[in-house]
């Protein structure tokens, strides 16, 4: 069952670059719905997934454990994963775990795009 | 930005997370504890590890007895020590789990040796708390440890996203016995706080996922930080310090 607190779409600015705009809460029950959008931004040979957190309401530690494993995925289909429009809270949360030094952290969307080309 | 866009971005459980460290730190611990690997270390996660990386999620039902989720996870933080399997200590803050707090372990080991490593509380609320562990311990890991109801039913679950740190580690977990060990020490957890509420009899269930098949050769040199080798190296100093502490 899809965790009705969050949702995500998918969107695809660029050839080879997805983004998915997350809003709502991330937790445990997320996975699905996470997985869902993550199959759906890797259509079409994507090289680049960009995570747009500007609408995240509340994440907690088991929804790190979900980026983590979104990050494995990314690394063995060879994508890349950045992010972007994460309030300074969600920057230390990052920082805390350790994720910032493996998912690009950008201060806009255009940013993220451009560092994905 | 005005004042709601502001509120908007302080999420409602901001107080729940641990600020950001370079290094733990730790306080007090009682004389008898073998303190070692933790002070000066810094916080990892499985992306930190050496090993393939898994998700292992252990619960225990508690299909006897009526309790909310909140009210063990209330207990678990507040005794937390109490419901490890014996012969292993936590030595944590007096206050309970709590956000930031730094624990020293000391997990025994054949002959009465100790292996001292620690872990970090990145986030604690109502319901669910996580860990994460410092450089040298066996396992670079997130462990989060949570209750929730599932149709009435009170489940107690632990689930631990771990990369072994380094090549010794991750052959014990090839050879079968790592992975053997580390599932006992759940099991046993989740018994003992299944009891405290009244539960008895119901086993614990395991489901295993290989997140990521591959092992990080670029985390090999955390062979050099193991708690495991430097506590077995410190070993002979620390059963002469209890010796003497005896006379």
């Amino acid at each position: 069952m899809l965790n009705t607190k969050v949702t995500m779409t998918v969107r695809q600015p660029a050839v080879g670059t997805s983004i998915i705009d997350i809003q709502g809460d991330i937790t445990g029950a997320s996975e699905e719905a996470l997985m869902v959008a993550y199959e759906e931004a890797s259509k079409d040979g994507t090289k680049s997934i960009i995570l747009n957190f500007s609408d995240l309401d509340y994440m907690n530690s088991s929804g790190i454990g979900l980026l983590v494993t979104m990050l494995i995925r990314t690394q063995r289909q060879k994508q890349s994963l950045r992010a972007y429009g994460l309030s300074e809270h969600y920057r230390q949360i990052f920082e805390l775990t350790r994720l910032n030094e493996a998912i690009g952290i950008f201060e806009s969307e255009a940013a993220a795009e451009a560092a994905a080309h | 930005m005005n004042e709601s866009q502001q509120e908007k971005k302080v999420p409602r459980n901001a107080a729940s997370w641990a600020k950001p460290v370079d290094k733990m730190e730790l306080g007090e611990v009682p004389a008898e504890a073998m303190n070692l690997n933790v002070k000066g270390r810094r916080p990892t996660s499985p992306l930190q590890g050496f090993g393939q990386m898994w998700q292992k999620t252990y619960r225990i039902r508690l299909e006897d007895v009526t309790v909310t989720p909140q009210a063990v996870i209330s207990e678990w933080k507040a005794h937390f020590p109490e419901f490890w399997p014996e012969g292993n200590n936590f030595y944590g803050p007096l206050q309970g789990v709590e956000p930031g707090e730094v624990a020293l372990l000391n997990m025994g080991l054949p002959g009465g040796a100790k292996l001292s490593t620690g872990v970090r509380v990145i986030y604690a609320d109502d319901e669910s708390f996580s860990f994460m562990t410092p450089e040298g311990h066996m396992f670079a890991a997130f462990i989060t440890f949570s209750a929730y109801d599932d149709s009435g039913v009170t489940v107690i679950q632990i689930q631990a996203l771990v990369r072994a740190s380094d090549p010794l580690i991750e052959m014990t977990f090839r050879l079968g016995f790592g992975h053997k060990q580390e599932d006992g020490f759940w099991f046993d957890t989740l018994r003992n706080l299944a009891a405290r509420f009244g539960s008895h009899g119901q086993e614990p269930t395991l489901n295993t996922v290989c997140v990521d098949k591959k092992v990080q050769w670029s985390q090999a040199g955390n062979i050099w930080r193991s708690a495991a080798i430097r506590s077995a190296i410190y070993t002979p100093v620390y059963f002469t310090k209890r010796l003497f502490r005896r006379a």
